[in-house]
């Protein structure tokens, strides 16, 4: 038993070292394999798996330019970008999206067209590890209540921007317009690399039209990101290009007082310098708080804004096409006594009616009893009608559109409102174009009045009164008075615009005789500073002269005989005020056009308004304050 | 009893430690060489660890605890003869196996699988202690028949292995029950098992195959198709080794330096302080890195052999043998599957890994080697 054990022992261990010293040999061999294959992978391939793993680190990311600040003309800041708390998704760190979003339902209020926003926005073109935003402006409280629950909300973030901010609201919507999210139509439009981080755009206005100015370069940052796609360093950075900061010829002051006089009513005034082409006011009201709109307005919101009767979302005042009415007598008057037609003492007898034939459709005058015996200065000064469908009638449409159009109605004239309309200056080829029928002799004689096919955009209104002011030199419209740079000195200088390479401006008015224009300048004073003046009261007590021109334009035909009684016509029938205006006569400064909608008579309504605001301007005056101190 | 005289005749290689004094440290019954192996193994561990858990040194020093109470449980049970092995073993693989028919009725776990056994304050899993059970069973049973064995001692050492086996299988926990059936079929090789009972064993493993793919979960079968093609789902099952891969390659030769793998320390790379650690230390350190840990490894088993084949009886042969034996395929296996050679199997790469019943399960493993070692210097007093 003992000898067969030591036996077995002996075989045994013998046995076990055969397969031991194999066994070791196993190993080497296997431990080979994995230095083959480790070699392979560092060695050989290294190269690759280093790019691989330098692609997953570093990532090139846009950083945004600051958007330019705009400025009025004083140096007060007209629109802010302002620091705005988003809740952002990564979807690529997120499992359950849907999951996801009811979760942060659960903490903050998100309504059904967010959710939906934010379902587009996802399936928009979008960098990879690029966070989707879900709300904008977060409360402090809905902040704390998103950042205590992030360990439950992988993917959730909340993200500070900065978005545009306009402190004046709806003040200057209509002047300046507004930014927006930007869409996918328009990202097709922009640069994609200069825009590969921005997410606004102007939409309206000067926000659009010098977009490429306040916009600024994209920079970029080459980051070492983790695997969730967090931002843990910086590589490399080169800084993107903020865009410029511009000054609008805007006076903020005026643009409230003005839009505090046209308060409750559908209205519009513009106001330029005629000077300098630049617009000094430009409203219109109703208007609308553009803040609304720059991270998204909502359905409820914007369907109110629509539908509303008084159309806010309507900009009167550069697309507002009104018959100017008896606005445009000095200029037709001018194309009369230019072309040779009569002389500024040419006199008629005014009966208060004027008829083509004997016996014929009687044209009336605004004053049913007539002016009596009327020259030019008369004619404009008492806005008498019968002179003018006299004088149309001699004289023919062609001197009238011609005139006008040098005017600049019929055209857009402004340089830097994009959205601004050219309306309608009739002529007999227009006419025979847009209405298949030929001119008639009675189409002038609404035209020589501002009524019929003519109309006009306040902006067009108070162009023309530039145009005047400056005897024929023409300055285009413009809203931009330069833009922010810093010369070689280092100091903060205004750089002029540039307009040359837009459309071309159009040519100045030059009249057969210069003296015509102070006939029709000594018309336009009559209106305010004479005896019988339409704009006498608005123009009493004035340190310096107006040249001004009232205007009611009818909204509704009137029959033959029946007679206008404004207070049986519904208010939307009413007729709209208009005044137009330059002052002072003898070195003009401001030139205005007021519109009133259903505002009733020019003198009435539309010229005190335009007085206050021409006080405003060259006094300094706040009619506001004044108005208090009357009481 | 055999003398010393017999003694000689046999264990010829025992000669001149017969001519010397025992020293003071053959007291401790610890093996000087494993024992500095061990300690450099582990120091490289906790460096790597440093790096890989985000140098966080929180879980550095819970490692460092961890391998102290390895060391103390590696310490007590090589005061133990490996004949106090042999007698509890049948009760032990009696104990585990019943452990692990109470993990499948009571068992806790998590992602579908049931592993755990909890008790109040305290859970463990019963496959970790059959890492060491199935080993010691096969071995004491082998060990008491005629070797090479016979058909039927080799049939009834494939029940003693397939009991267990299953049991985990069942769990399910595939990586795991194959690593324990592997201990059991190293003791049988090493026997001396016959050549052609090895070929017919080949022969019916490949074709049971196709069987094992019938059994197998779904995640098992997704965790072996995305191995065999990891570009099919880049961001979900097979993100990990392409992660993992990229590290390896990217550390190039001398590695990107320590505390400076951009995959490991951005969080590329899934798990870096646990299954996946070797990836950290060829990304950081680079192929030279690996080469000293490989080398590091080489050496243990290597004196782990050693060990085995100077065991005076084949009882401890079998048992060191296959114990060291089982810890090379811990460390293939790891490192097969992180660089891209095997599919992804919850094997932790011995000593590095972070976490706590690896290092404890596998100290006490060298704690029986040294076992084995002593007691062939207790004969020697």
């Amino acid at each position: 038993m003992a000898a067969e054990r030591l036996k077995d022992h002996s075989k045994e261990s013998r046995t076990f070292k055969a397969r031991a010293v194999l066994a070791f040999f196993v190993v080497i061999v296997m431990l080979c394999v994995l230095v083959v294959r480790l070699y392979y992978l560092q060695v050989i391939e290294h190269d690759r798996y280093a790019a691989m793993s330098e692609a997953n680190r570093v990532q090139l990311q846009p950083v945004p330019p600051t958007r330019g600040l705009i400025y009025d003309r004083n140096g007060v800041l007209l629109a802010d970008n302002r620091p705005s708390y988003s809740v952002t998704i990564l979807k690529e760190e997120v499992s359950d999206l849907d999951a996801t979003l009811a979760e942060l339902q659960s903490l903050i209020p998100l309504t059904e067209r967010e959710i939906e926003s934010f379902k587009k926005r996802l399936y928009q073109r979008r960098r990879p590890f690029e966070s989707i935003p879900v709300r904008f402006r977060l409360t402090e409280d809905e902040i704390a209540k998103i950042s205590v629950n992030y360990h439950r909300l992988p993917g959730v973030r909340v993200e500070a921007e900065l978005i545009r901010y306009y402190p004046y609201g709806a003040s200057l919507v209509h002047a300046m317009g507004y930014v927006g999210r930007i869409n996918e139509k328009e990202l097709g439009r922009v640069d994609p690399t200069n825009y590969a981080a921005t997410h606004y755009i102007g939409k309206l206005g000067i926000e659009k039209f010098y977009e490429d100015k306040l916009h600024g370069e994209v920079g970029f940052q080459k980051v070492e990101t983790n695997a969730r796609g967090r931002v843990m360093r910086v590589l490399e950075r080169s800084d993107p290009r903020p865009g410029s900061d511009i000054v609008l010829h805007l006076d903020l002051r005026l643009q409230q007082i003005t839009e505090k006089l046209l308060e409750g009513r559908r209205a519009s005034v513009v106001a330029i310098d005629p000077k300098t082409g630049g617009i000094l006011t430009l409203v219109s009201t109703p208007a609308y708080d553009p803040n609304m709109f720059v991270t998204g307005i909502s359905s409820k919101n914007y369907n109110a804004l629509r539908e509303s009767p008084d159309l806010p979302l309507f900009n009167r005042a550069i697309r507002g096409r009104y018959p100017p009415g008896s606005t445009i007598k000095p200029i037709i008057a001018l194309s009369a006594i230019d072309s040779g037609i009569v002389t500024p003492s040419y006199t008629i007898f005014d009966p208060g009616w004027y008829s083509l034939t004997h016996g014929g459709r009687k044209y009336r005058d605004w004053k049913k009893v007539g002016h009596g015996r009327v020259n030019m200065y008369d004619a404009i000064a008492q806005s008498c009608d019968t002179w003018f469908y006299d004088v149309s009638h001699k004289m023919g449409v062609d001197p009238m559109s011609k005139y006008l159009g040098m005017f600049g109605f019929g055209h857009v004239t402004s340089l830097d409102l994009p959205e601004a309309l050219g309306a309608i200056l009739p002529s007999k080829e227009w006419k025979k174009k847009s209405r298949k029928t030929s001119w008639y002799t009675g189409d002038s004689l609404n035209m020589s009045i501002g009524q019929g096919f003519f109309v006009a955009t306040p902006l067009q209104l108070a162009t023309a009164m530039a145009v005047i002011a400056n005897r024929g030199e023409w300055i285009a419209p413009r809203m931009l008075k330069g833009t922010k740079i810093i010369n070689d000195a280092g100091a903060e200088v205004l750089e002029k615009p540039d307009f040359s390479g837009g459309k071309l401006p159009p040519a100045d008015v030059v009249l057969n005789k210069d003296k015509h224009w102070n006939d029709i300048i000594k018309g336009m004073r009559d209106v305010m500073h004479s005896k019988r003046g339409t704009a006498r009261r608005a123009g009493a007590n004035s340190s310096y002269e107006i040249a001004g021109k009232t205007g009611t334009a009818q909204v509704v035909g009137i029959k033959q005989d029946a007679v206008y009684d404004a207070d049986k016509l519904a208010e939307i029938h009413r007729d709209h005020a208009l005044f137009v205006a330059f002052a002072p006569v003898e070195d003009p400064k401001i030139a205005i056009a007021v519109i009133v909608e259903n505002g009733g008579g020019g003198s009435s309504t539309a010229a005190p308004i335009a007085r206050k605001i021409l006080d405003a301007y060259l006094l300094g005056t706040d009619p506001l304050v004044e108005a208090k101190d009357d009481k | 009893m055999i003398s010393n005289r017999e003694f000689e005749r046999y264990m010829p290689e025992a000669h001149d430690h017969l001519r010397q004094r025992p020293s003071l440290w053959s007291y401790t019954r610890l093996d000087g060489w494993l024992l500095l192996l061990l300690f450099l193994l582990c120091g490289f561990g906790l460096f790597v660890l440093y790096s890989a858990s985000g140098q966080d040194m929180g879980y550095v020093t819970r490692q460092a605890i961890r391998m102290c109470a390895g060391f103390v449980v590696m310490v007590f049970l090589a005061q133990l003869t490996p004949r106090f092995f042999g007698r509890w073993a049948l009760w032990l693989y009696v104990i585990g196996v019943a452990l692990l028919v109470c993990v499948m009725l009571f068992g806790v776990g998590a992602k579908g699988a049931q592993r755990w056994i909890a008790l109040p304050g305290f859970r463990f899993q019963p496959s970790e202690i059959m890492k060491l059970i199935l080993p010691l069973t096969v071995a004491y049973y082998l060990a008491h028949r005629p070797l090479p064995p016979s058909f039927k001692h080799v049939f009834i050492s494939l029940a003693l292995i397939g009991v267990p086996t299953v049991l985990i299988m069942k769990q399910p926990d595939l990586g795991t029950s194959l690593l324990i059936a592997l201990s059991g079929v190293f003791v049988l090789l090493l026997s001396g098992i016959l050549w052609r009972y090895i070929l017919i064993a080949v022969g019916i493993g490949a074709a049971a195959l196709p069987g094992l793919w019938a059994v197998m979960k779904d995640y098992q079968r997704q965790r072996v198709l995305t191995f065999l093609d990891p570009e099919s789902d880049p961001l979900g099952s097979g993100w990990n080794i392409i992660q993992s891969k990229t590290a390896i390659g990217s550390g190039g030769i001398d590695g990107k330096g320590w505390l400076s793998g951009t995959q490991s320390q951005l969080d590329f790379l899934p798990e870096s302080h646990t299954d996946f650690i070797i990836a950290v230390v060829a990304e950081e350190l680079g192929l030279i890195g690996v080469l000293i840990l490989l080398t590091l490894y080489l050496l243990i088993i290597a004196r782990g052999l050693v060990i085995a084949a100077r065991a005076p009886d084949s009882f401890g042969r079998l048992l060191a043998g296959s114990l060291i034996l089982t810890f090379f395929v811990y460390v293939f296996v790891n490192i097969g599957m992180v660089s891209g050679l095997l599919p992804v199997v919850g094997v932790p790469l011995p000593m590095v890994s972070y976490g706590g019943t690896s290092i404890v399960t596998l100290m006490a493993g060298f704690g029986m080697i040294m076992s084995v070692y002593s007691y062939r210097t207790m004969l020697l007093k």
